[in-house]
């Protein structure tokens, strides 16, 4: 089957002050995919997901999102359109409950609240959380804490779901249940994730690309990545 | 979740079976005064819908209950219209006044929005006055008796006045909580918890805070007209500063956030005022040091501290 | 009278009004620069410094001079003095949490105003020029003490510009200013700037007062009409520009004072508060003030 494009940018760019923080990057991002986005400390990774969800607004280029131009859209738009993003520092509503946090998610999609219920609590068991529905979500550790928030990204049902850092914090354990949820998840949805454990990006990752300075270093399977010089001496430390 | 909406309702249904009741024991001096509190209550919980459950605190919400009031009053005074068009014509200024002032000041945020809604507002007042002509400023005009009737209903009568003070409250009372148990209330909660988060949800922030202004400026207009019609008074103070940091006051006292929180908080504050303005002119010392210190110490007003420690499903 | 003259009468009166202006939005300018809060009680600092003025000179027999000049360094004293203690009593415990020290400062607000109609009362109380000598000119003749007020607060803002731009505490507050965590970890005790600021701020807002008094007499409420004209002179300016702040003052006190005289003051007041709102929404930096990331 050839794959359709899900997401495309071309010549994004983005300029804080007299800083360059993403610079004339092209992205293709195929629809069905486990996308890798990987890269040093400040080479521009959050920068780039952010102006693809609209977060914050490019300088120049254009993102292409299921054949539409979003370049123009704000942030809320393009999640309508079926973009998902967890964030990098946990960002639940710490004062509702569990159900609150995960309908805010669902109940979008769904007409008039119907079989909201449902959903919730089928995006709460997916991640492990069945049976807290009533807890404030405050209150839950940070691994659970993570794992809501991917559990408000399942919820939306998105056709790409954008992680940043996910397993950041997660124990070993917490890690491998991440590992399979990613893998279930990726049959109907396609997935770009910035993270920093290069085996859990070695192991779930079809492609990855390689940012280094706010530009594209690299791109290719795991192998080709693995193999890359350039990428070894900018990053993996040779 | 259901058993607690029951529990809701049963609850509010409650304290208006409550003050339904009062109507036939009370005195007519705090008859007369449950009634005022009844409508101010009103404006009150238009203000929660907003600063209590949105997150929007604006200073400048007595221009939407002076929309309503000037609204009814000006209507009934210079073009004749009957009492109850002219109701709905001021909840009517009331909601479109602030869907205007929410599109612009919605563009702003926290300090800026406070300082842009209380310059709105101020405006609003001095147009007032400048109006003259019309409204009679700060001496402000008499609404007749005879004016004040619906059908065969005389509003300016103690008892049909309570009764559609009571019907106001109730209103807006049933309105809050249903709003706020719907999946548009949830939104708003969310907004006032986390705004980037509810964005990153795919939810038009700005939409929803406007919406939540209209539905707040609608019950403060209908406050506002209710006011006017019951009292048959309109006046330039009710646009003024003063009645801005009322309901403030009052939602802050009573629990922001919570259905009940701004009868509660009107009635206590109401009565503070009431019985000081009884040795003294410096009356509004209470309402400082009731400001000062609720922010200090209670900033969840009372019945947040009862859903803290007493009743943790009160919505 | 001619229009010529007409004019000119108008624009000392202006400059009078944008004197007095410029020294009580300097106050709030400051404070909201260095420390984030916005203080709605900051006419009330300006009336209480009316009311004491009345009162030290009511003290004082003799020429008025003295009882002026006992008035021009006790009133500042004491609303300091208030200031400090409403800073260290409520805003530090609110962390100077933005939103909720609006409220605080309406709550003081009312607190400050009721207290002074319940001691000093309702009227309106005159207070005695420091001396009644008038510059005659052609056209008319004008108070020499309203000129003085001018100079005076000439030389106050002077000094409180060589007061941040010279001094070792100038240097502390600007620091503050910029970054106050940064500062912190410098070792400037940002708590201790935060509360001689407060006290500052409030000062100036006492100083204008015991200035104007002599021309526009003491009373309880008239705090709210300086307020709000500061409020439109700090957000013009810029939010935390002192300089936008002095040429706002001057721009706005001017424009006031001479549109006053031709046109309902009321209206101009309309005018005023609506460009206010409309600057905050459309350029949060102010008129003068410069953006920054």
């Amino acid at each position: 089957m050839a794959a359709v494009t899900l997401l495309s940018a071309t010549g994004i760019t983005r300029d804080f002050g007299g800083l360059r923080a993403v610079d004339q990057v092209d992205f293709e991002l195929p629809e069905g995919q486990i996308r890798a986005l990987i890269g040093p400390n400040g080479a521009g990774k959050t920068t780039f997901v952010n102006l693809l969800c609209g977060r914050l607004a490019p300088s120049a280029g254009r993102i292409v999102f299921a054949g539409e131009d979003v370049t123009r859209l704000p942030a809320h738009a393009r999640i309508a359109r079926g973009m998902a993003y967890t964030f990098q520092i946990t960002s639940i509503f710490a004062a509702l409950s569990l159900y609150d946090n995960v309908a805010l998610a669902a109940q979008r999609r769904l007409a008039a609240g119907e079989g909201l219920g449902a959903a919730v609590a089928a995006a709460l068991g997916r991640v492990g959380l069945a049976g807290r529905a009533d807890q404030t979500a405050g209150d839950l550790s940070y691994g659970h804490q993570r794992l809501l928030e991917i559990a408000m990204g399942l919820a939306q049902r998105p056709r790409l779901l954008i992680l940043d850092e996910p397993t950041q914090g997660l124990s070993d354990a917490e890690i491998e249940d991440f590992i399979a949820l990613i893998r279930s998840v990726a049959r109907d949805a396609t997935i770009l994730l910035i993270e920093h454990n290069m085996d859990v990006v070695m192991t779930l990752a079809e492609r990855i690309t390689v940012m280094d300075f706010g530009a594209v270093l690299a791109e290719g399977t795991p192998g080709e990545i693995k193999a890359d010089r350039a990428v070894r001496i900018a990053y993996l430390g040779g | 979740m259901s058993g607690a909406t029951r529990k809701g309702v049963v609850l509010h249904l409650g304290v208006v079976a409550l003050l339904a009741g009062l109507q036939f024991v009370l005195p007519a001096y705090h008859h007369g005064n449950l009634a005022r509190v009844m409508v101010l209550a009103s404006f009150a919980l238009g203000y929660n819908v907003m600063f209590g459950y949105t997150g929007l605190l604006s200073l400048g919400h007595a221009m939407f209950f002076a929309a309503g009031l000037y609204g009814m009053g000006l209507a009934m005074r210079h073009l004749g219209l009957p009492a109850l068009p002219a109701l709905a014509l001021g909840v009517l200024c009331g909601a479109a006044l602030a869907a205007l002032v929410g599109l612009l000041a919605l563009r702003t945020a926290g300090v800026a929005f406070m300082i842009v809604t209380l310059m709105f507002a101020q405006t609003g007042y001095l147009t007032i006055l400048y109006f003259g002509a019309f409204t009679r400023g700060d001496e402000g005009f008499v609404i007749p008796r005879a004016a004040r009737r619906i059908g065969a209903l005389d509003l300016s009568e103690p008892t049909t006045r309570y009764f559609a003070a009571l019907l106001l409250l109730g209103l807006c009372l049933f309105a809050t909580l249903a709003l706020v148990r719907s999946s548009t209330g949830r939104v708003l909660i969310a907004i006032r918890e986390n705004e980037d988060r509810a964005r990153m949800l795919g939810y038009d922030v700005f939409r929803y805070k406007l919406l939540a202004m209209v539905i707040s400026g609608a019950m403060a207009g209908a406050a506002g007209a209710a006011y006017g019609l019951l009292f048959g008074y309109v006046g330039a103070t009710f646009a003024s500063v003063q009645y801005s940091i009322f309901p403030l006051l009052w939602v802050l006292l009573g629990g922001a956030g919570t259905v009940l929180g701004p009868l509660v908080g009107t009635l206590f504050m109401f009565y503070l005022i009431d019985l000081s303005s009884g040795f003294t002119s410096a009356y509004m010392l209470i309402a400082g040091v009731a400001l000062v210190l609720l922010t200090l110490f209670a900033p969840r007003g009372l019945m947040g501290l009862v859903r803290a420690r007493l009743v943790p499903w009160l919505p | 009278m001619d229009f010529g003259p007409y004019l000119l009468l108008a624009s000392m009166e202006g400059a009078v009004q944008a004197a007095v202006l410029a020294l009580m939005a300097l106050g709030l300018s400051l404070v909201f620069g260095v420390m984030r809060v916005v203080n709605i009680a900051h006419g009330e600092f300006f009336m209480l410094g009316a009311v004491l003025a009345w009162w030290f000179t009511s003290l004082v027999g003799g020429h008025p001079a003295f009882g002026f000049a006992l008035a021009l360094i006790g009133a500042p004293l004491i609303v300091g003095l208030v200031a400090v203690a409403a800073d260290l009593l409520v805003l530090k415990r609110l962390d100077y949490d933005p939103e909720r020290t609006i409220v605080a400062t309406i709550g003081l607000l009312y607190i400050i105003q009721q207290l002074a109609l319940e001691f000093y009362g309702p009227d309106a109380r005159p207070v005695a020029a420091p001396f009644s000598w008038r510059i005659d000119l052609p056209w008319f003749g004008y108070s020499g003490y309203k000129l003085f007020v001018i100079a005076a607060a000439v030389v106050i803002m002077l000094g409180v510009w060589a007061l941040l731009t010279r001094t070792r505490i100038g240097l502390v507050m600007r620091a503050t200013q910029f970054d106050s965590e940064t500062a912190q970890a410098f070792g400037i005790p940002v708590g201790r700037v935060y509360t001689m600021v407060f006290g500052l701020g409030a000062m100036l807002a006492a100083l204008a007062a015991v200035l104007i008094v002599p021309i526009q007499q003491a009373h309880y409420l008239m705090g709210g009409d300086p307020l709000l004209l500061s409020f439109i002179v700090v957000i013009i300016g810029g939010l935390g520009s002192l300089r936008g702040t002095v040429v706002a003052a001057v721009l706005i006190g001017m424009s006031d004072g001479i549109i006053s005289v031709f046109f309902s003051p009321t209206l101009a007041k309309i005018l005023a508060t609506l460009l206010v709102a409309l600057v905050l929404v459309y350029r949060p930096t102010g008129l003068f003030g410069t953006r920054t990331a």
